[in-house]
């Protein structure tokens, strides 16, 4: 090695590419276009997903309503004719029903509609089953209609709504013992006229679940609440935990192998797939400590469990990213470690918290695996909680769940329902997650 | 952060005082089959009386009447829905717990429909011996009890298609599946034979009762566990494909389900009310005779479920797809008294 020194003779010039440089740069153009693919993927499904979900869901926000003047017979509805309420409410909904059919039978008549449809029974199939109940707790909170001709707009059948937004066809129709071609007629005519039509629907998104005979009546209102409830208790039980213990953890403990024991099960934990905590909910929160089955305060803490690896990570990551400057200075001007932690690491730390503790429960809001376990599926929402015990004790549904359950029933038009709860559940978690943004973005500070 | 732990302290010291409430409404629990009959009357009780809406979860029959039979006490259910009677062990073990008085309601009929895709071929001329035929692991030719040997409908009933075997039938956790047992599958093994070539062949007559409920396990017969909504899904991607479903659940989905006969019979609510359709089974609700007069609202709920408003022919439940009882005089008499099972039976 004596000519160690001499200056190499250049085989190749860095400015004329060789067969290896070629080599060498078409390899990154490849891995370029793979990743371009790959985003390109990524988005058209993202797209595809967001359409079919758009598509699928938006006609749930609309329902079909009929508006017509009905006729409230005295000789029907308060036979003793002294309008005692008490004495009126012993006529069931099944005695309204035949009120609204002739409602809408008079105008047909009126307006000269032609119709083989000659008798008011035959509009039954127009109307939805929660027509009669709604003019009958009319009647009953203001006796004095009794005997009046009132303006109703009540839901049309589900049918009907589905022969609107063309999910029913005269083809479908055909098999359908529930309604015929006819009724489809006359409901054309009827449009004609203004006295069915489609309105954007609040009860959907603010009612309550109901049957299956009457889908158009069904909303996602008292599941959202039981939802709240559950999200109330998580905050509540999942921050203050989570963040005692990353602060212990992170600030106080000793490093031996016991703590370090702890983190790696915590992360660990973090990965377990959900259904377990919902089998383990079912085990100890149900079987053992007999609490309510199908209640939020349940699904509340089976998700706390769930959020709670997640909160812990991340205040952990974000104690950490607090510079030890900070500490050694609070210390130095003769703070306790405690104080140092309370007033000058922990405001620090706060918005990498609330943004974790945010996509922590964005996250259990949109679980549905958990609750399958303890009842919260399978059940029919359709009471309001009275009261806030009474939100957390009482069976309700959550969203997620109400989707699945909707998803499952038998008449088509829940599906169409499934799609527009699954709506609602993205805004809820689109916003949550932007609060989370805004947070970090506005409060975070780097050093 | 510290005024923060102060009010989730706060609230979580308000929230969990109250697990010990008085109980005000009715508490369903039960067959997945009942479950949307079980809340249409809810659904329609909390809009006609004071009385809150009835919860009404669903789990199936078997869940259903185990919670029922935990004991009395606000905290155990009120009714039990069953698509079943209710089994002697059942009876017992609720005996044990001191569920003695059990009132038994007979609400209607549900039938078990086959049906197909609706583009796909068309299946009229099914007999239970058909169904066993295509779906025994073992089945009867010319005299001899061999491995099915059949992969096309026409292979055994020259009326049937020529098209691949392939069903979809309910799992066996499903009350359906029991009775898809019952009235299908061991009359087809008595008919064609099989039960007899199996008695024959050395097995003990319930061996041989066992062994004509199995199905083949080639693929051609699939067991579907969840909701008819999957079995439906199944059929939707097989033309050829026949599925198992209850007669409301085809009745809603005609735009897509094109349904067989039976022994020649269409399944409807008037062929199953007069009992010429052969696979219908009849659907319960079971009272806690002790909870009555303890919970409001327990015996007006089942009074307004057998009502003739409600389960009558003309009532909302045989709109949906029930077939009424026809002594459903005798049920409703049987609620208003109170009758307990075993009473003077």
């Amino acid at each position: 090695m004596t000519d160690a020194t001499a200056t190499p003779t250049p085989t190749k010039s860095l400015t004329t590419s060789d067969a290896h440089m070629k080599k060498r740069n078409a390899a990154e153009k490849r891995f370029k276009a793979y990743g371009i693919a790959a985003i390109g993927a990524g988005l058209f499904f993202l797209v595809v997903l967001l359409a079919s979900i758009l598509t699928n869901g938006l006609t749930a926000f609309q329902q079909t309503f009929i508006e017509v003047p009905v006729y409230l017979d005295p000789a029907k509805l308060d036979k003793k004719g002294n309008r005692d309420p008490e004495e009126m409410a012993k006529v069931s909904t099944f005695g309204y029903a035949p009120l609204l059919q002739d409602g809408i039978f008079a105008q047909v008549e009126q307006k000269g509609i032609e119709t083989p449809l000659a008798k008011s029974k035959d509009m039954k199939a127009l109307i939805s089953a929660s027509a009669a109940a709604q003019v009958r707790d009319r009647v009953l909170a203001n006796p004095d209609l009794v005997g009046q001709t009132v303006n109703v707009r009540f839901l049309a059948s589900s049918r009907v709504d589905g022969y609107l937004k063309d999910r029913v066809t005269r083809e479908s129709v055909a098999r359908d013992k529930n309604i015929d071609a006819e009724h489809l007629d006359l409901v054309d005519a009827l449009r004609a006229e203004g006295m069915v039509e489609k309105r954007f629907n609040w009860d959907f998104i603010t009612g309550a679940d109901a049957s299956e005979s009457r889908p158009e009546q069904a909303g996602i209102g008292v599941s959202m609440i039981g939802s709240f409830f559950m999200m109330l208790v998580v905050l509540f039980l999942a921050l203050p935990i989570g963040v005692a213990a990353s602060i212990y953890l992170e600030e106080f403990a000793p490093q031996n192998r016991f703590t370090d024991l702890i983190e790696v099960n915590i992360s660990n934990l973090a990965a377990v797939p959900s259904i377990v905590f919902g089998i383990l909910g079912l085990a100890v929160f149900i079987q053992f400590m007999h609490l309510p089955q199908s209640a939020p305060i349940v699904g509340g803490l089976v998700l706390t469990l769930m959020t709670l690896p997640t909160i812990i990570i991340s205040t952990r990551a974000s104690l950490k990213s607090v510079p030890p400057s900070i500490r050694d200075a609070a210390l130095g001007l003769g703070a306790s470690k405690t104080q140092s932690v309370f007033h000058h690491v922990l405001p620090l730390a706060m918005p990498g918290i609330l943004t974790g503790t945010i996509i922590g429960l964005a996250q259990a809001l949109g679980e549905t695996a958990p609750l399958l376990l303890i009842g919260m599926v399978g059940y029919i929402a359709t009471n309001v909680p009275d009261g806030i015990a009474a939100g957390f004790l009482d069976p309700n549904s959550a969203m997620p769940a109400q989707i699945y359950e909707w998803a499952k029933r038998a008449d088509p038009a829940y599906y169409e329902r499934a799609w527009g709860g699954i709506i609602i559940l993205l805004l809820f978690l689109f916003a949550m997650n932007a609060i989370a943004i805004i947070l970090r973005r506005r409060f975070e500070r780097r050093w | 952060m510290t005024k923060f732990l102060t009010v989730s302290a706060l609230a979580l010291a308000v929230a969990s005082p109250a697990f010990a409430q008085s109980r005000d409404n009715v508490q369903v629990a039960g067959s997945s089959t009942v479950l949307p009959y079980a809340s249409i009357v809810a659904e329609a009780f909390g809009e006609n009386f004071d009385f809150p809406t009835p919860v009404v979860e669903s789990g199936g029959s078997s869940a259903g009447l185990k919670r029922f039979c935990q004991g009395v006490g606000e905290e155990h259910t009120d009714v039990a829905n069953a698509s079943r009677k209710i089994r002697d062990k059942e009876i017992k073990a609720c005996a044990e717990n001191g569920v003695t008085d059990i009132i038994e309601v007979r609400i209607g009929y549900d039938g078990i429909v086959f049906a197909s895709q609706l583009d796909g071929p068309a299946y009229n001329a099914f007999t239970p011996s058909d169904i066993f035929n295509a779906l025994a692991p073992k089945v009867v030719v010319d005299g001899a009890l061999v491995d099915n040997p059949y992969t096309k409908w026409s292979d055994f009933n020259a009326d049937l298609p020529a098209e691949e075997i392939l069903a979809f039938i309910p799992g066996t956790k499903h009350g359906t599946r029991e009775v898809f047992e019952e009235k299908v599958v061991a009359a087809g093994c008595e008919a064609t034979g099989a039960m007899e070539a199996m008695i024959a062949g050395g097995m003990s007559e319930d061996d041989a009762e066992d062994a004509c409920l199995e199905v083949r396990t080639d693929g051609r017969s699939v067991d579907i566990d969840g909701d008819y909504t999957e079995t439906l899904a199944s059929i939707d991607a097989n033309a050829n494909a026949i599925g198992v479903f209850g007669l409301a659940f085809y009745e809603n989905n005609t735009d897509k389900l094109k349904v067989a006969t039976m022994s020649g019979v269409v399944p409807s609510t008037e062929s199953i009310a007069s009992g010429e359709y052969p696979v219908s089974r009849p659907l319960y609700f079971y009272v806690k005779k002790a909870h009555i007069g303890v919970i409001p609202g327990l015996k007006e709920y089942a009074e307004f479920f057998v009502a003739d408003e409600i389960a009558g022919p003309d009532g909302p439940l045989a709109e949906y797809g029930l077939v009424s009882d026809p002594e459903l005089a005798d049920t409703q008499a049987l609620v208003s008294e109170e009758k307990t099972m075993g009473a003077d039976m």
